[in-house]
């Protein structure tokens, strides 16, 4: 049949939209995306060790914590929140996170640009200048 | 009848534990995650290109367009354009609206018995939308899924992300596709357990891609929502596998991601033999592609062997002379 040319064709057409991330990284990639960016700490960070919960936590569970406590500052009234360690802190993104991680950019950015996620953070909240 | 989704069931829970023992006791980071990968998709490209060309070599004897409308007849009869193509171009329509918007499973009906026993057939779409939720939300999924594979990540992935979150409920914010492709996964299964016809006519062949689909997103769901695995550690993970770098981040990554990247690996290296062919073979179907127009337009059957004929002017030639003769008329003197 004459119609094996368009069947090619369209088999050409499907491996190229599936081989996308191949030749996308190898024409528009960054070099060395094989190795996340690290958050930077700033000094008082650094000093600070911990943050108002053990870092691994940290880590996995910061967007649920924030998520909580902006419902039990706006929705409760409610400004204490207990650790587990039985600090005492403002939950406060501002103020309390933004204390210590002032680098937004740096702190911040890095990993939620390496994975695209874009926080609705920053559509009511202001931070500080970002310096370049 | 039970068997064959039970068999499916035990087969896809079984590979998930083979891949959580085999990464989380048997350190096998390095099969699951890289080499495991790699050979599936190169499976699934060379599966998928012997299968296209072997089906485009198969011979199409007859034009077998299904049509729902008239044909193109005299200039006073109005043609059904879309359901009875005459053109290429109708036939791209046709075809268009086939895979995109499944035309031919919106108009399924449902035979049965009506008021005072009469057969009447019914309208009946649950399965048009099942398809449209099932596919569409699979589709956002996977290219959803580059954010993984591309750094920096391109305009429309993000779009995508940002339409899908937009109900920005929960953090981290739910992806409404996700929870759409379980529901289409789910509602498809529950179709062929629960109506008696189409659990008489289910395989394991139906069901165990349903189930490793179902897997699939039950295990991305729990990723994403429940049990947080290393998302970073992961796109160092995937960008290696993309820029033909692997590598095993430090660290290691949670058990529940290598049950997930196995039974994609499984699912894309089982696409070439399994009816997920359908993606490839929607476009080769003789009942839509072709356009209807047999009348006007010859169909060479390939099977058709050279025929020897011996026309009437050869004939003629033959015997000009002795017909003549007889007194029979020629048409050429």
């Amino acid at each position: 049949m004459n119609d094996k040319n368009k069947i090619i064709t369209g088999l050409v057409i499907f491996f190229l939209v599936v081989l996308f991330p191949f030749w996308f990284n190898l024409i528009f990639g960054t070099p060395g995306a094989s190795t996340a960016p690290e958050a930077e700490l700033t000094e008082k960070a650094k000093e600070a060790e911990n943050c108002v919960e053990e870092t691994q936590y940290m880590r996995a569970e910061h967007m649920q914590l924030l998520d909580q406590w902006r419902d039990t500052v706006v929705r409760d009234g409610k400004r204490l929140y207990m650790a587990e360690d039985g600090g005492k802190y403002d939950p406060s993104l501002s103020n309390t996170c933004m204390d210590c991680h002032s680098n937004k950019v740096e702190f911040c950015d890095r990993c939620h640009n390496y994975a695209s996620v874009a926080p609705y953070c920053w559509d009511c909240h202001t931070y500080p200048e970002e310096t370049e | 009848m039970n068997a064959a989704y039970l068999y499916s069931l035990v087969t896809v829970v079984v590979l998930g534990l083979i891949a959580y023992a085999g990464v989380e006791a048997a350190g096998l980071d390095v099969l699951f995650g890289v080499i495991i990968p790699y050979l599936a998709f190169i499976i699934f490209l060379v599966g998928f290109a012997n299968k296209i060309i072997d089906w485009s070599k198969s011979a199409v004897p007859f034009k077998i367009p299904t049509t729902m409308g008239q044909q193109k007849s005299l200039a006073w009869i109005k043609q059904n354009k879309i359901d009875s193509p005459y053109t290429t171009g109708q036939v791209v329509i046709r075809m268009l609206l086939e895979i995109l918007l499944f035309r031919s499973l919106f108009k399924n009906t449902r035979t049965g018995f009506g008021a005072g026993r009469r057969i009447s057939y019914k309208w009946v779409i649950w399965l048009w939308l099942f398809a449209l939720l099932f596919h569409y939300s699979f589709l956002v999924v996977v290219i959803r899924h580059l954010r993984f594979f591309t750094e920096p990540v391109p305009f429309f992935v993000s779009f995508l992300e940002r339409i899908d979150g937009m109900l920005q409920i929960l953090l981290p914010n739910i992806f409404l596709s996700g929870f759409a492709l379980l529901a289409g996964a789910l509602l498809l299964l529950v179709r062929r357990v629960f109506l008696p016809k189409l659990a008489y006519i289910s395989r394991p062949a139906d069901y165990f891609p349903l189930f490793l689909i179902i897997g699939i997103a039950v295990t991305g769901l729990m990723m994403r929502y429940l049990s947080k695995v290393d998302v970073i550690r992961i796109k160092e993970l995937t960008m290696g596998l993309a820029t033909l770098q692997p590598s095993i981040p430090e660290g290691g990554i949670s058990g529940l991601f290598y049950v997930h990247l196995f039974f994609v690996s499984i699912l894309v290296a089982y696409i070439p033999f399994s009816k997920i062919m359908h993606m490839g073979g929607i476009f080769l179907s003789p009942t839509r592609n072709l356009a209807n127009n047999s009348r006007a337009k010859r169909h060479e059957n390939p099977w058709n062997y050279p025929v020897k004929t011996h026309t009437y002017e050869e004939y003629e030639e033959d015997f000009r002379d002795k017909m003549k003769e007889a007194g029979i008329p020629v048409e050429k003197e």
